[in-house]
Formats: structure tokens, sequence, C-alpha cells
């Protein structure tokens, strides 16, 4: 299983190929919506991209409790354990 | 024509072309008479009967920032980038124009489908959850007018004519009306198309529209010579910054001409073929003349719609010699499709772009690869190297017509 470090890392690359945001400002204290100007469009990219690079499933109905991006490592974790 | 009518001007070009990936690189290929027309190396292209295409001369995301380009179908990149050239060539800043008097049209023919054949193939591969959650928003036909509209700030009203090959001309027809109606003092206007692709090749092969040229492709789109067969499918977009002369002239802008008139019409005829009798044609060019007070003596060049179509081209010089009378024969006529190819919802616009720059050059680009002069065309074709178009007040029409039967004549006049 990756470690937390893996996985926001992973997340980074993710985030920095979808919407061009530099991979060193994916920290797990940073807001998709309000730091990083991920729009909902793109907020799906990423948990698609992020379910094929983890092998988990994220539910719709979970995305809306992704705010942040120590939200969505800490929910990856989860499912891979 | 009322004398206090708002006077519509063009103070910006932008375009992406099979021939110049920028207006100054598409003008120098034209009056060069150069080809964009190249065989398609893909693997797909082998089994096809036609294996000819213009692609644009540069790639799009040469010109784009990778994030922007990635949400964007090919046809959108295009317009954005033929719209930024044509925002920065009008000296236009978003900090200064207004964007409640700001509108954008942008037309297209046929959409974003090759986002939606790609994400089709996803879907059968991968499975629904894989489908772009971007699809949408860039395969709608009106995709490209509203990042264009995004782009520049534009709140007066963002809009799409669809109407095959004669949207480009019809974007530029319905910016016209936005000014001379008081709901714009600028509007960027054009059109854009990019279906390269096995799908439309196949479907427009199979109504023997295209040329079948494979062997030759630089020779492929040869309008009005006797060996003609078919159009080129090509790709790229022209936008073109209208607006009011009155605006204009208070910023001090570069005018290139005066977007005089335009006339449009509908053949009712049929679904693709064009009326012999040319009635529907005839009617848009006479409309655009009256639109533009203009006298057919006064019409100096005309960038035809000719497509290299065997009927077509017949077709549209009948209609011209009828509409234009006695003085057809004082008219440089010229197709620069034989050097683009068939831009379909693009052509209007890039071949609006020829006659803007051929007015303000006095200069009519050539049609190249008239080896043998069909003899029923009757017309001045300027064949082979571009011609002066002389001094004084000149002005020029440019035809456009799309199946369905839809015809739209824009009459353009020099400053």
């Amino acid at each position: 299983m990756a470690s937390t470090e893996e996985i926001r890392s992973g997340l980074a690359d993710i985030v920095n190929e979808i919407a061009g945001v530099p991979a060193a400002d994916v920290q797990l204290d940073k807001s998709f919506t309000d730091d990083l100007d991920i729009d909902s469009l793109s907020m799906v990219e990423v948990i698609v991209a992020a379910e094929e690079k983890f092998g988990v499933k994220i539910p719709d109905d979970e995305v809306k409790n992704l705010a942040t991006v120590g939200d969505a490592v800490a929910f990856i974790e989860r499912q891979g354990s | 024509m009322t004398a206090t009518r708002t006077r519509v001007v063009i103070t910006g070009l932008g375009a992406t072309t099979p021939v110049g990936g920028d207006v100054a690189t598409t003008w120098e290929s034209f009056v060069a008479g150069r080809s964009g027309v190249r065989a398609l190396t893909e693997d797909w292209a082998a089994e096809l009967p036609v294996r000819i295409a213009a692609r644009v001369a540069v790639e799009p995301d040469e010109m784009l920032p990778r994030v922007q380009a990635r949400r964007l179908d090919r046809s959108g990149q295009f317009a954005v980038i033929a719209g930024k050239e044509a925002w920065s060539d009008a000296g236009l800043d978003r900090e200064e124009v207004d964007g409640d008097r700001l509108g954008v049209v942008c037309a297209s023919g046929i959409g974003g489908l090759t986002t939606l054949l790609s994400n089709y193939d996803v879907l059968l591969d991968s499975g629904p959850r894989r489908v772009s959650p971007l699809a949408i928003p860039m395969l709608m036909p009106n995709s490209p007018a509203a990042y264009v509209g995004l782009e520049f700030g534009a709140r007066a009203g963002v809009h799409t004519p669809v109407s095959a090959c004669a949207s480009g001309a019809e974007a530029l027809s319905y910016g016209l009306d936005m000014i001379r109606h008081g709901r714009a003092d600028i509007v960027v206007a054009g059109g854009t198309e990019a279906v390269i692709h096995p799908l439309p090749l196949a479907a427009f092969a199979n109504m023997m529209a295209l040329s079948k040229r494979n062997d030759e492709p630089e020779r492929a789109s040869r309008p009005y010579d006797k060996g003609r067969d078919g159009f080129v499918l090509g790709e790229g977009a022209g936008m073109i910054v209208l607006e009011s002369a009155e605006h204009a002239e208070a910023r001090g802008a570069r005018i290139y001409a005066e977007l005089a008139g335009a006339g449009i019409s509908a053949d009712s005829h049929h679904i693709a073929q064009p009326d012999p009798s040319g009635a529907g044609a005839i009617k848009a060019m006479r409309n655009a003349l009256d639109d533009g007070d203009l006298e057919p003596a006064d019409i100096r060049h005309l960038n035809a719609h000719a497509t290299s179509t065997p009927v077509g081209d017949i077709a549209e010089a009948l209609a011209i010699r009828i509409a234009l009378g006695d003085a057809a024969g004082n008219v440089a006529v010229t197709s620069t499709k034989s050097m683009t190819g068939h831009l379909l919802g693009g052509a209007g616009a890039v071949e609006s772009i020829a006659v803007v720059l051929a007015l303000y050059h006095r200069t009519a680009p050539p049609t190249i690869n008239v080896d043998d002069l069909d003899d029923e065309i009757g017309l001045d074709i300027v064949c082979g190297e571009s011609r002066p178009l002389g001094d004084g007040t000149l002005a020029a029409l440019n035809n456009s017509f799309g199946f369905g039967g839809h015809n739209v004549a824009l009459a353009f006049r020099s400053v």
C-alpha cells in the first residue's frame, strides 16, 4: 500500500496534468476549489484519474466530502487498506 | 438603405489555416499560390477512397497553453487561436473594452465531431465512467463561440449560426446585424471546423463530393479546371473583428475595409444539390449589393464559393453572370479553396479575410491548378498568379453556400 506522501505526490501529478497547477502546490491542507482553482468538471477528471492510478472506487456521493487534498488522500488510503 | 445607418468596419483579422498558422503567413501563401493539401499518412487513411486533406499548417498545441488546449475540441482550439490573433491585431485590451458592448459570433458547420467520436470509443472500450466530463462543453457546436467569448469577456451576446458551409459567412452577417441594431460596438465573428477524421471523409466521399486525386494532393483542389472531381476537406478557422466605424475611429483603430452588406437566401430546392438555375445564389448576391448600397459595376473582385465540384462551380458561375449582368466580365474572380481545400464552417470566414486583404493590398490572390479552364465558367478567373486590383474605391463579394440550400453573400468596400 502506498504511503500518504506517495498518494499525495501521485494526486499532485494528476492535478498538474489536468489543471496545470504546479505539483508542489498540491499539499494536504489545500482546498481543490478555493486554493487550486479546480472547477467541478476538472474535479471529476481528477477523481476518475485517481481511481485508475490507485485502484480504488470513489463514489459520486463521496466527492462532495473531498474538499481538500488531505481529504482525498485519506479517502484513498482507507479504500486501499 | 438609410443615410444614418451604422457603418461597420473591419479592424482585426485572425486565422489558422492549411497554408499558414496566422493571417500574415496565410496571405503570403495565397499571393504565392501555395497549396495546403497533403496526403494523409495515418494508418486509418489506408482503407479510405479519399486519402488527402488540408490540415492546418501549425498544430494548435504549439500555439495554446496545454491546460487550455485539453479543455477545447480541436475546432475550439482553432477558434481561440484565430480569435486571439484578431483581438490583438485590432489593438484591443480586455481591461479597456466594455464587455457589455462586446459580442462573439463563431460558426461551425459540424461541431465537435472528433470529441464525440473519441468519447464514443472510450465508452465502448473502457465504460461510461471514463467518458470525459468535458465532452459536452467540448462537442456542443457553440463551444468555440463560448470559449472565445470567455477569452475576451463578451457579454453583449455569444452566438453560433449553423448552416453547413455557409456558417462562417452567416456569422459575419449576424455580427453585422448586432452592430447595426445597436446591440454591440465590437463583434469578434468568424467560423471554425476540424473534422478531418475517417467518418466524415467516408461520408463525404460516399456523397461523391470529394476529389479522389490521391496521387497529386497539391493539385486535387482545382476549381474551374475541366479536370476537377470534387472538393478537398480542409480544417481551420478565421476570426474577424467587426466594429462600428464610430467606435473604431474614436479609438484610432487601423481599418482594413468596410463590411458594406450581407445578402441571405435559401434555395428550397434539394438538401445537397445546388439549384441549377442559381436563383438562390443570385438573390443572395443581389441582396448583398442592395444592402451595401452597391451597383454591380462597383464590384471588382469576388472570392467564390467554388469548391472544385463539377456541378457546383458551374452553377455558381452562372449565378454570378446573372447577378452582376454585363459587369460580371470586369470582376476578378478567384477561389482560394484551390489552396486551402474546403474549411466547411470555417470557409466563409477565412475567405472573407482573403477578400478584406485583397482590398487592403489591392491584390487578388489566384486560383491555382487551372490548367484547362472549363468553357462553361464564362468569368474572368484569376488563374495561377495574383493580380493587381487597381486604384479608387474597390468593392468585392464573398460567396458561401451550404448543404441545405443556405446562401450567403457578403459585400466589402475598401476604405
